[in-house]
């Protein structure tokens, strides 16, 4: 079952249809679900791109999401074994291909016979390589990203391909709406094997009934998505220096930061969401993305300044040794650390043990899950496992143990959340702190250098000030 | 107790053992000697190349994309994809067009692997082929001289009876522009054709009668002889991109008649390569297809160079290699194993002195010292004794034993006295 846009629809679909879960909700943080009145079935709560996969692994039976995320997986992999069972109806939009209001791009057809190279920003990777060949698009670059896709074009993106209901919300964005790439909904999708060989027929009657009712009061239920408009301001050539600021957790630390430092930025607070928020100095340019994305980013120059974590800045060098992306400065805040985890039940106290469960064949491909997944890669290849398979999880990585992973590369602050999903901590990687990250190259010219040490002078206030 | 564990070798990919090896060298030889013979000269391209090398449109079609190996180099964060190379013509139109300052018209050939992801992993995603190309030569005499190589290199490896389908992708390419489709419904009926689905055509409709009769007379008709293709250029009101790409092939296939070369002509035996602009042919033998060309006058320009009219063709190593007989290798029989009575320090040195000498007249020497048993029986076995100077020769084929009593009287007696 999903978490996000489409909890409260799903929720309200299963009600009605007479499956409840109760602690089903964005609040509750509870990930293994028993349905109430049907023991019988016991559900886990997933980020909604994670399910599509979990399915066709083998882990679930059957799986709730989006039609997107389906098309994601099997457009790259179109063996992978997935049915689709239902169309629940509700969730109804289409992924678009859009650029910005502002930017040159106004026709699909254009952009097609563009030979410059196209940078396309999404969080649809494969479907985006799978639009780029089928309309044979020249020469294209895909930057996959976490989040506030709507925000990368004019000057870092020429194409975002991003979800929404409709066009209307598109434009709402001071987006253009240039191609219909795929229209989407919620469905319900079956493992195939256990589609050939379990009994789900009960279950799935149960939903179809549902679907054959009058009324349908999820089909009410607007999805949960934060979206912002892509507000661009034509001042930006006075810009000389883009800054990227985090949203999410990060965001009331960083601001905390911030204002410690003295530097102000309207709309860049907690109750409002601005992604481009206005800096008092004319020279600032600042964007508000996923801190996930920030370190390639910066590396292709859309941005020269990023507050991010070391976490994910090590995670991009790691992938990326001679990227030019660097560190300029540890800002003192946002403190974790990023440690190895694994289940209680195993009898394992560090990584070496769990490293002969593997040699004796008690867990012969160890599965390690991770939102760091080269950070996951380099330590498990450090600590020598032999075969080992990597799984990429998108959040509430915790849930994936003990039935989905056997390690976990997490990040902590107590370790409290971890004790309390039945885990342990079985070794400590690094010390992650916030950071300021740069780019050499753009360091490299005289007026950015100046401005960007300007910037480190006051950031390093708020540091002293600690 | 040790059971054979389960194999670590990736889906799709094989291992070559030294028979297959053996196998693979000898066409091998027999391809690098054919094309040099007549001019060629080979060259290397890398395993890696950027993608964007071969989502050029007109260069491999969606299709063939899907299953390319891209991935993100080391120094990808600029989104660069790279990839294992899929195919083995657009690299080597790319080295040409970069370094065209050397040659005018070059003839080249390759021995490259290319790689295509296969779903089920039963068939090899890496495959080797065998490719020549004649940049910068026109049609029809490049093209002749094309298909008259390959068809000669097949016949040096023993398959005299080979069977050519000839096509002509500017003939389709004409079609479906003269069906006058919309850009979306055009390239979807393109990459079914061009994957082979021609019936994909069938239903197609041109609203010009001339169009549409000559639609149907290629999709059910085949020939034998360019008189087929004159029949087509005969018909009335064709469209001029079409008699035009009847003409050229017109002057191909009359070219190859008059060599006395057979091949039958089906318009619909175009398969997967986008980049071709004029004549393609496959080689088939024994219902088998071993190889395949064509002309491809734009890809040229595609990869950044000059337009510049190019041909050529590619045989594939699987199909071969199932196909080529070798009688059984002379050297086996005319090998030498040399052992010592005992292996003391003097002996093995005085079995080595033997080897070298040996070797430097071309045989084949193995040592059969403690512990090395030569796996395959060789003609001749050799015993270096304990006195100094003396040899035991053993000939397995007439079970004759000598004793000499000098390395030159081993020489004098394996050399056939």
């Amino acid at each position: 079952m999903p978490k996000g846009r489409f909890l409260s629809a799903t929720a309200i679909f299963l009600k009605e249809a007479g499956v409840e879960f109760p602690n089903y909700s964005e609040q509750a943080r509870i990930y293994r679900l028993k349905s109430k009145g049907h023991p019988s079935i016991s559900a886990k709560v997933f980020q909604e791109k994670d399910i599509p996969v979990q399915v066709a692994i083998g882990n679930y039976d059957l799986g709730i999401c989006g039609a997107d995320w389906v098309e994601e997986l099997v457009s790259k992999y179109p063996s992978s074994p997935l049915l689709k069972v239902l169309d629940l109806g509700y969730g109804r939009g289409a992924i678009y291909a859009t650029s910005s209001k502002f930017g040159g791009v106004s026709d699909f057809q254009n952009l097609v016979e563009q030979c410059c190279s196209l940078r396309i920003v999404t969080e649809y990777p494969n479907l985006a390589e799978a639009m780029a060949l089928k309309f044979r698009l020249r020469k294209f670059k895909i930057f996959p990203v976490w989040g506030a896709t709507e925000v990368y074009p004019p000057e870092n993106a020429d194409l975002a391909l991003l979800w929404a209901e409709n066009e209307a919300e598109i434009i709402a964005q001071n987006l253009v709406p240039l191609k219909s790439v795929l229209q989407t909904n919620v469905l319900l999708v079956a493992n195939k094997v256990s589609w050939e060989t379990k009994d789900l027929g009960w279950l799935v009657g149960v939903f179809s009934s549902a679907l054959g009712r009058e009324n349908k009061p999820w089909l009410d239920i607007r999805p949960g998505t934060k979206r912002t408009a892509n507000g661009f301001r034509p001042s930006m050539e006075s810009i000389k220096i883009w800054l990227a600021l985090p949203d999410g957790h990060q965001q009331a630390p960083a601001l905390e930061f911030l204002s410690r430092a003295g530097l102000e930025l309207d709309g860049y607070s907690s109750d409002v969401l601005d992604r481009r928020p206005r800096s008092a100095f004319d020279w600032l340019g600042v964007k508000v993305v996923r801190p996930q994305d920030m370190p390639l980013q910066v590396a292709n120059g859309n941005f020269d300044l990023a507050i991010t974590g070391e976490d994910w800045f090590l995670d991009h060098m790691y992938r990326f040794p001679s990227s030019p992306v660097t560190k300029l400065l540890n800002l003192g805040f946002g403190r974790v650390r990023i440690v190895a985890v694994a289940s209680q039940d195993l009898p394992i106290n560090n990584i070496a043990d769990m490293r002969r469960l593997a040699q004796y064949g008690k867990l012969p491909v160890p599965r390690v899950a991770s939102e760091y997944i080269n950070i996951a890669d380099k330590y498990v290849r450090d600590n020598h496992f032999s075969r080992y398979r990597l799984i990429p999880t998108w959040g509430a990585s915790e849930a994936f143990l003990p039935e989905d992973a056997d390690l976990l590369i997490e990040n902590t602050q107590t370790g409290r959340t971890l004790a309390e999903h039945g885990l342990k901590i079985i070794d400590t990687l690094f010390e992650s702190m916030a950071c300021l990250i740069g780019n050499k190259d753009s360091l490299k010219n005289p007026t950015k250098k100046g401005k960007v040490v300007e910037l480190i002078k006051v950031f390093s206030r708020a540091i002293e000030g600690n | 107790m040790w059971t054979k564990p389960v194999s670590q070798r990736c889906k799709g990919a094989r291992d070559l053992l030294p028979e297959d090896l053996e196998l693979f060298r000898h066409i091998e030889s027999v391809f690098c000697r054919s094309c040099s013979s007549w001019g060629y000269r080979e060259v290397r391209t890398p395993t890696l190349e950027y993608l964007s090398l071969f989502t050029a449109a007109g260069t491999l079609t969606p299709n063939m994309l899907s299953r390319v190996y891209s991935f993100l180099d080391w120094d990808g964060w600029s989104g660069e994809r790279v990839v294992l190379r899929p195919d083995g013509t657009i690299p080597i139109a790319r080295l040409y067009a970069e370094n065209s300052s050397c040659w005018k018209l070059a003839r080249l050939f390759y021995i490259t692997n290319v790689f295509v992801f296969e779903e089920t992993g039963t068939e090899n995603r890496e495959r080797w082929q065998c490719g020549a190309e004649l940049i910068n030569g026109s049609p029809p005499a490049a093209d002749m001289e094309i298909i008259a190589l390959a068809i000669e290199i097949l016949r040096n490896l023993g398959m005299d009876d080979v069977e050519i389908l000839l096509s002509h992708a500017g003939i389709l390419k004409a079609l479906i522009n003269e069906l006058k489709l919309d850009l979306d419904e055009r390239a979807k009926l393109l990459d079914r054709v061009l994957d082979g689905d021609w019936q994909a055509l069938a239903p197609a409709e041109s609203n010009e009668p001339a169009v549409q009769g000559f639609l149907s007379l290629i999709l059910t008709s085949k020939g034998t002889r360019s008189s087929f293709v004159r029949n087509l250029k005969s018909l009335p009101n064709l469209p001029q991109s079409i008699h035009s790409a009847l003409e050229e092939f017109d002057k191909v296939a009359e070219l190859l008649d008059v060599l006395g070369i057979r091949y039958r002509i089906d318009i619909t035996a175009v398969r997967g390569f986008e980049y071709y602009t004029g004549v393609c042919f496959q080689f088939l033998y024994r219902g088998q297809k071993v190889g395949s060309g064509g002309r491809y006058d734009n890809l040229l320009s595609l990869v950044g160079g000059e337009s510049t009219p190019a041909c050529g063709f590619a045989l594939y190593m699987d199909p071969l290699m199932s196909l080529v007989t070798r009688g059984r290798q002379q050297d086996s029989k005319q090998g030498v194993v040399v052992k010592c009575e005992r292996d003391t320090p003097e002996a093995i040195k005085v079995g080595f002195a033997l080897g070298d000498m040996l070797r430097k007249r071309g045989y084949l020497v193995e040592f059969a010292f403690t512990g090395l048993r030569p796996a395959s029986q060789r003609r001749w076995l050799v015993k270096v004794g304990d006195k100094p100077g003396e040899f035991l020769i053993v000939d397995r084929q007439s079970q004759r034993r000598r004793k000499v009593r000098s390395v030159d009287q081993v020489i004098s007696v394996v050399g056939g006295e």
